[in-house]
């Protein structure tokens, strides 16, 4: 049996003929194959960054250019020297001098960042943390080159005030520099953390006597340490990549010493000190590269882990991404 | 003595923050009042001259712009293309969804020299070298460090920003607009152009200032893409080098020949350069926080 003849086509306006609907449906079409394939170009530019900048580094596995092979890199003398008569590739100093500034920036900037997460999230009268969350935010406003800049002319003149050192450029010198770079991140991020527990967390602690104080460091800060701990992982990510401060103000020297007031030279600062004077395609700048993929595995797997401590939170606190 | 722990808690926290506050305002306070002495016309209009030591720093500011306007050609409609996908076109369950979602978190965490790396590698190299082959017949025209592929790499640099901040806005967009607009027979294509769109103006343009604000303070991208430390003649084709203001300060700060006559210079340019991007940040700021009270009235 046929159905009832009603409705046998879609009803249309007077102006809207059938090309017109297979033009707009055709648009939209191809509207959505167009933003389908942008987004998979974005998502394809993170591996594009990794096979070209690996490319450049990958014939160290099966070559010895000039000295520098994948096993350089790791063999004893423990020395960088990539220009002398007979160049040393060892990564060493580099991997050291990396972890010095970085561990330096982190001891200093961990700590006061979320101090004043703390403060604007469970303290500060309201008014007051209208004005501190932005202020911080400028913080992260200020170029890393102009960071480097006052760590290189205010910042070293001070703490040769302070220590006496021998040497003007030094690994504290620019841990305290990286570390106003890295307040911004590691606040932002924990201060997101505290203030998304949700409220009747901190109602319940009051309702059984606990103080303000006490609530915020027992129950938010608790419930909050997911969050507390990928905001140290991505300020800590942040770190290892940062670049300008640590080649203005970390002296350069590629030393074998673990005293923050001598001179360290990061991989990053490594590079970019580096790059721009060797042969295209030679040994030193395969091992450069090689540096650079190093860096760019260890920062994705910080972000990644980063990302996940910040999802499992918000999980554990709503049920939910 | 519960209560003096306590309040030594609050003093601890408070003065924390009074601490990075204090640092913030030295930092801006040692560059305003050393770097006005040396700020005029003459000086934001003049090239360098006698070896950096005198002059202006013109050069480095049009080049600084003009990096900053080929990168947003190509970031800001980029960018707000994915933005929509994420917005409007994702499955959240889908494993594309998620995959993208994951690189474009990751991209905005690489850090600033491994662009540089990536766009000496893949723009240099690999796309410049590749066109002279294919166009030039071998000549070396775009296979060489250029403002074009300084300002791609910038590009990819800034994009993340970008697409977070117009989909952050888009995601605001009532629900109610695109179901009204969908049951007036608009197609998902209208209902994004016409409804979707016109709301998110001001995150677009927030967006644009905040990648804007970000490539014009980064160094590390353009030092082998295409910065140089002098030029004579500003650039005129897209393949020539030029001169960056953030480069500029990094080698008047390292490089210069007569640091004691450098100096004020540099204090200067460092103002500059601030002025620079503070301003567009705070707009960035005020746009955002406008745009936040308007949605929740």
């Amino acid at each position: 049996m046929r159905s009832s003849p009603i409705v046998t086509e879609l009803p249309r306006t007077s102006n809207m003929t059938d090309r017109h609907l297979k033009r707009r449906r055709f648009l939209d079409r191809t509207a959505e194959t167009l933003i389908l394939a942008s987004a998979s170009i974005a998502m394809s530019i993170i591996l594009l960054i990794f096979v070209y900048v690996g490319r450049e580094a990958l014939p160290l596995l099966w070559e010895n250019t000039d000295g520098a092979s994948i096993v350089s890199t790791a063999v004893p003398p423990l020395e960088w020297q990539p220009v002398s008569e007979r160049p040393r590739y060892n990564v060493f100093p580099l991997l050291l001098g990396t972890l010095k500034v970085t561990l330096l920036a982190m001891l200093i900037g961990t700590p006061l960042a979320l101090a004043a997460a703390m403060y604007t999230s469970e303290f500060a009268p309201p008014r007051l943390r209208e004005w501190i969350k932005p202020a911080i935010e400028l913080l992260a406003g200020i170029p890393s080159v102009v960071m480097g800049f006052f760590a290189l002319i205010v910042l070293a003149s001070w703490i040769q005030a302070q220590f006496g050192n021998e040497f003007r450029y030094n690994a504290l010198n620019a841990g305290i520099a990286l570390a106003l770079a890295i307040i911004p991140i590691i606040y932002t991020v924990s201060e997101d953390a505290l203030t998304a527990v949700p409220q009747h967390y901190r109602e319940a602690s009051l309702a059984l006597g606990a103080s303000r104080i006490q609530t915020a460091i027992r129950v938010v800060l608790p419930a909050a340490m997911p969050g507390v701990g990928a905001a140290m992982i991505l300020g800590f990510g942040r770190a290892i990549g940062e670049t300008m401060i640590v080649l203005m103000a970390s002296g350069n020297a590629p030393a074998l010493s673990l005293s923050p007031l001598s001179s360290a030279r990061t991989m990053s600062a490594t590079i970019a000190a580096e790059l721009g004077e060797v042969v295209f395609g030679g040994g030193h700048y395969r091992v450069l590269f090689f540096i650079g993929t190093l860096l760019f595995v260890v920062t994705s797997i910080l972000n990644w882990i980063g990302d996940r401590y910040n999802r499992r939170m918000r999980m554990r606190l709503f049920g939910a991404e | 003595m519960r209560k003096a722990i306590d309040r030594s808690v609050v003093i601890l926290c408070a003065s924390a923050t009074l601490l990075i506050l204090t640092m913030l305002a030295i930092i801006l306070g040692n560059i305003v009042v050393h770097g006005t002495s040396r700020l005029s016309w003459e000086f934001l209009s003049q090239p360098p001259l006698q070896g950096m030591t005198a002059g202006g720093i013109f050069p480095a500011i049009y080049g600084t712009v003009l990096l900053v306007l080929l990168m947003s050609i190509a970031a800001v409609p980029f960018g707000v293309i994915v933005a929509i996908y994420f917005a409007e076109y994702a499955k959240k369950e889908s494993k594309f969804y998620r995959w993208t979602r994951m690189a474009v978190n990751n991209l905005a965490g690489v850090p600033s020299i491994v662009f540089g790396l990536f766009g000496l590698g893949f723009f240099v190299h690999g796309i410049g070298q590749a066109l002279d082959r294919g166009l030039y017949g071998g000549q070396l025209v775009l296979g060489q460090p250029s403002i074009l592929w300084a300002s791609m790499t910038m590009a990819v640099l800034t994009l993340p920003v970008v697409i977070i901040t117009v989909e952050e806005t888009m995601r605001a967009v009532p629900q109610e607009y695109r179901e009204a607009s969908l049951a007036l027979g608009a197609t998902r294509l209208q209902t994004i152009v016409r409804v979707v769109l016109p709301q998110s103006w001001s995150g677009v343009l927030t967006g644009a200032i905040l990648a804007v604000s970000r490539g014009a303070g980064e160094v590390a991208p353009v030092l082998f893409t295409g910065a140089a430390y002098y030029l004579p003649r500003l650039p005129t084709r897209v393949n020539d080098q030029f001169m960056q203001l953030g480069n500029h300060i990094f080698v008047l700060a390292t490089q210069s020949p007569d640091v004691e006559a450098t100096k004020p210079l540099l204090y200067s340019t460092v103002l500059v350069l601030l002025v620079l991007t503070f301003l567009l940040n705070v707009t960035a700021m005020v746009i955002r926080k406008r745009m936040r009270s308007w949605a929740t009235r």
